[in-house]
């Protein structure tokens, strides 16, 4: 899309004469996945948030997916550069990005092939592709499209082609930036969405823009929305209701950026990391004007050790990251456990080991933030798994921190991170935002580390209190805060930090079950998962199926009451976006399985003989694929 | 009449700061060692500068030098390996109202903390570093350093090492931003004590490196330099540091410099037979990161919720009591 399109002036935009109404076929669905693909930079992104925005201002249930390249600019036409959005729609709630997608818009038929190699797209779904590569200059690009054509079509997908270029052409000058616009009209018009909420749509997007921007984009929205109207003889539509509560639209990094205004905390440090820095990017736009600041680091550790500084001096601070970042953190991470600093470290996940898939999701790094860092390290360990959770968790974790004096690692994912989905508006609470720092006189004998024998709760001295001088220090320390190699002392220390873990647990609610409280499945997910495992748990319970799920938000500690759950159901079973070994693997057995995160932590904990589930494709687990999983794991049992 | 004496009195004595109001513990550094020379001159700068030791924070990293907060009666920070200039910016940018000092060493600094060391210097924040360079690696137990000199016989070097010693103060007059460096020995304690004290009244980040003695691991390093006071190079300047007549006296090799000139001090900075002492460069003008940052905004718990609710408006769809009746027939473009 263009900021300064140039209008082709005198030419006609349709030619065609519209069908009868009547003729149109109308027919009406609960849910539907949408996606439009492009050549990065071709604006499929933007279409398809607008859509997402649209949908959700008529009431439908939302969900979008971006879809990313790993490169800023791959070639034109690759099919690995596949780059736009993929929005599933609802009468109802939508909690995650559901199964294959079953329309798709394509500006070119290399970066389709991409999807349908990846199993994105549902057999036989509809595909409306631009038609210009077929009378390409370019043998090979005309013989490339027609082939895939024709292989399409013979594999039995509904290939509608059209002339979007040309369309476009006859309305601005450069076609390729505009095509988007076009095609949301198309789109609005097949789904039956508001036409003038599409236009209000444009204006907002373009606020800051030029009128003529808006004007010509307006324009090809509408061509869009005619040319549809004029040339299919279908329509869908997907009731909507307007929920009674105002809502937000934003993705996951977003929500957690908004969390740590939300929070009251002043300092953001952080370095450039794929997928966690547009979090960073929205939060340096946002921050000053609630007084906070973002500060790029020269790297990964002095983003962590800044915030450490800053937590120090009293205002607890948070830094945000991604897998490798989070990797370089782990000293300064345990220097933050034993000097007893609160603070908190956003890790949104993405695919490893190393550099891995950095802009895939996965769920890969539970383990390190849990036991990370040498020595005995206890910290916090959430996760969110909504939206919305990405905005509170945060509160919490700040909260957390400065009432424990502990590390709080907020986990979420490359999934959550670019996805959108509406939620109430949070209604603001004084008590979200952290308290004054504490300048007053410490009283006479009081110790830096006066850690309560029950609890291992001390209260922490902050620079500029009177009395509280002493030097923290990351060397084994007495309750003084004073070097000491002592074995007992150092037992007893390391006895209080952990002490912590346990007080904080005694604080947790048991997590509620999702489906019945007894019977033949249990399934236990974390993160951004618990979308999609419970739909398809809801779809399983439906069929006459006894199986329920259990999601978990806090991972360390693990709340209370989880194993008399466990104990309710036959089996239990772990769905997870990181590895574990295939039993079916010739040389994997019982005694060399590797399991899943969680569901090593539950079986150690809990000596329960926990199966997991899992899959590390670098996208979201689909609410089929974990129907399938339940289905074969209840056939085996039975 | 009792009352304002008694107020007076009060005053006088919290106005009154000893030395030892900043002593904390007896240092466990080696007798001979330049650290407590450091320690000493620091200490009489907060009571000449009436610190007050719970506005005054000393960060440091890990090394010999690094234990230099313990022997504070201030607050503290002793950190972890070359991450103390990260650490201490955070506390300056958290708390602009305290007093912040960094100490580390020429391994902490030069080698691990590297990266910091050339970042520091470009955020130019308010704090006061000294470098306590004794061009060994102490508390590993001798193994060469960076700035340790070409042919440096070491536990990993037993042949002698094979590369040129890191210069850090060229390295820090090449860095952008750079505002203040000086360099002081730890063997002439009044000059040292001038160059703190100036080191601390500088507003921006004020590097300093000490050249300082390792009596355990190299203890005959700096002898020439000691006994030989021709190889010691005062530099002076009306707007830097000016020799006492004692001083004069003694180190007659002084070299007029204005630490103004950044070529200058550059060129200086690079010598180290004679040894130059004094301040090399200072520049007021380069402004500080946390002053770049600070809005001036006081952060009420109003201020902040108008400012979260702007954003809310942002992202927000209304709802609405009735569902959105969808036309029928969408209207014609």
């Amino acid at each position: 899309m263009s900021d300064t399109p140039t209008l082709k002036s005198g030419t006609p935009a349709f030619k065609k004469a519209r069908p009868p109404a009547e003729k149109k076929t109308v027919t009406t669905l609960t849910v539907n996945v949408i996606e439009v693909i492009s050549d990065s930079g071709e604006g499929a992104q933007r279409c398809g948030q607008s859509l997402g925005a649209i949908a959700a201002k008529m009431g439908n249930g939302v969900w979008t997916e971006e879809i990313i390249p790993a490169e800023i600019r791959p070639p034109a036409r690759s099919v690995a550069g596949a780059s736009g959005n993929r929005i599933r729609l609802g009468s109802h709630r939508i909690t995650n990005g559901g199964n294959e997608t079953d329309f798709v818009v394509a500006f070119n038929e290399q970066v389709l092939i991409g999807r349908v190699k990846a199993g994105e797209l549902k057999p036989g779904c509809i595909i409306l592709l631009e038609a210009i590569w077929r009378e390409s200059a370019d043998a090979k690009i005309a013989a490339s499209y027609v082939q895939t054509y024709d292989s399409l079509v013979a594999e039995g997908y509904k290939v509608y082609e059209i002339p979007m270029e040309r369309e476009c052409l006859a309305l601005v000058a450069d076609a390729k930036r505009g095509k988007n616009m076009f095609a949301l009209g198309m789109i609005c018009n097949l789904y039956s969405l508001d036409l003038q909420l599409a236009r209000d749509q444009i204006a907002l997007t373009f606020s800051k823009k030029d009128e003529s921007v808006i004007k010509t984009n307006v324009m090809l929205l509408d061509a869009g929305y005619q040319w549809a109207e004029d040339h299919f003889d279908f329509k869908f539509r997907i009731p909507a209701e307007m929920p009674t509560e105002p809502q937000i639209v934003v993705n996951g990094n977003t929500a957690l950026a908004l969390g740590v205004l939300a929070s009251g905390m002043e300092i953001c440090a952080m370095y450039p990391i794929t997928p966690a820095t547009s979090a960073s990017h929205y939060l340096s736009d946002v921050y000053e004007k609630v007084g906070g600041m973002v500060h790029q680091a020269e790297d990964e550790i002095a983003a962590c050790a800044f915030a450490i500084g800053a937590s120090y001096a009293g205002k607890c601070a948070v830094t945000i990251t991604s897998g490798p970042g989070y990797s370089l953190k782990q000293e300064a991470i345990g220097l933050a456990v034993m000097a007893e600093i609160p603070l908190v470290v956003i890790n949104v996940q993405r695919g490893g080991p190393s550099t891995g898939q950095p802009t895939k999701t996965e769920q890969g790094d539970l383990m390190a933030a849990i036991f990370g860092s040498h020595g005995d390290a206890p910290k916090v360990v959430m996760a969110a798994d909504t939206i919305e959770d990405c905005f509170y968790s945060v509160i919490t974790a700040r909260k957390i921190a400065e009432t424990f004096n502990m590390v709080v690692v907020v986990l979420t994912d490359a999934g959550l991170a670019s996805s959108q989905q509406p939620f109430p508006r949070p209604k603001f609470r004084p008590d979200w935002l952290a308290p004054p720092v504490d300048q007053s006189v410490i009283p006479a004998g009081m110790k830096p580390y006066d850690w309560d024998p029950v609890t291992g709760l001390a209260r922490r001295f902050i620079p500029g209190q009177p009395n509280g001088m002493h030097t923290v220090t990351g060397l084994a320390h007495d309750s003084a805060s004073h070097v000491a190699y002592d074995p007992q002392i150092n037992a007893h220390s390391i006895r209080m930090r952990s002490l912590k873990l346990a007080a904080l647990q005694k604080t947790l609610k048991t997590p509620p079950v999702f489906g019945g409280e007894t019977g033949d499945l249990l399934i236990v997910g974390w993160g951004s998962t618990r979308g999609a495992i419970e739909e398809a748990v809801e779809l399983m319970r439906a069929e006459g199926c006894k199986v329920s799920s259990l999601h978990l938000r806090f991972l360390q500690p693990l709340p209370g009451g989880i194993k008399e759950i466990m104990q309710r159901f036959k089996n239990v079973m772990t769905i997870e976006s990181n590895w574990s070994d295939r039993p079916e693997d010739e040389i994997i057995d019982e005694t060399n399985r590797r399991y899943s995160a969680v569901a090593i932590l539950l079986r150690a904990r809990y000596l329960i003989d926990v199966d997991c589930w899992s899959e590390v494709r670098g996208q979201p687990i689909k609410p089929d694929t974990i129907r399938s999983v339940i289905r074969e794991k209840l056939r085996k049992k039975s | 009449m009792t009352t304002a004496a008694t107020e007076c009195m009060l005053r006088m004595y919290e106005d009154q700061h000893k030395l030892e109001d900043y002593q904390s513990g007896v240092p466990r550094w080696c007798s001979g060692c330049g650290d407590n020379a450091v320690l000493t001159a620091v200490q009489r700068l907060c009571r000449d500068e009436k610190l007050r030791p719970e506005k005054t924070v000393f960060v440091s990293g890990i090394g010999c030098s690094s234990r230099f907060p313990h022997y504070m009666k201030t607050y503290g920070f002793h950190g972890i390996h070359g991450r103390a200039l990260p650490i201490a910016e955070g506390v300056k940018m958290a708390r602009p109202d305290l007093d912040v000092f960094v100490n580390t060493g020429d391994g902490d600094c030069c080698s691990i903390g590297a990266a910091h060391w050339i970042h520091a210097i470009r955020y130019n924040m308010n704090i006061t570093v000294f470098l306590h360079d004794n061009q060994i690696y102490g508390l590993t137990k001798m193994q060469a350093s960076p700035t340790s000199p070409r042919g440096t016989k070491s536990n990993t070097t037993p042949r002698g090492s094979h590369l040129d010693a890191l210069k850090p103060l060229t390295v820090t007059l090449g860095v952008q931003n750079v505002s203040f460096v000086a360099q002081a020995v730890d063997w002439i304690p009044e000059v040292l004590f001038d160059i703190v004290k100036a080191a601390y009244h500088h507003k921006g980040l004020s590097f300093v490196r000490i050249v300082q003695r390792c009596p355990e691991w190299l203890p005959h390093q700096f002898e020439p330099w000691m006994q030989d006071p021709q190889k010691i190079q005062l530099l002076h300047h009306d707007q830097g540091l000016r020799i006492s007549p004692a001083m004069a006296k003694i180190y007659k090799n002084q070299l007029q410099h204005d630490p103004s000139n950044i070529d200058r001090a550059r060129e200086i900075a690079s010598y180290d037979d004679p040894l130059p002492v004094g301040i090399l460069y200072r520049n007021p003008e380069v402004p500080c990161y946390e002053d770049l940052h600070n809005t001036g905004q006081l952060r009420t718990n109003e201020y902040i919720q108008a400012g979260l609710e702007a954003q809310f408006d942002k992202f927000t769809i209304e709802g609405s009591k009735k569902s959105r009746s969808r036309p029928a027939e969408s209207p014609a473009p």
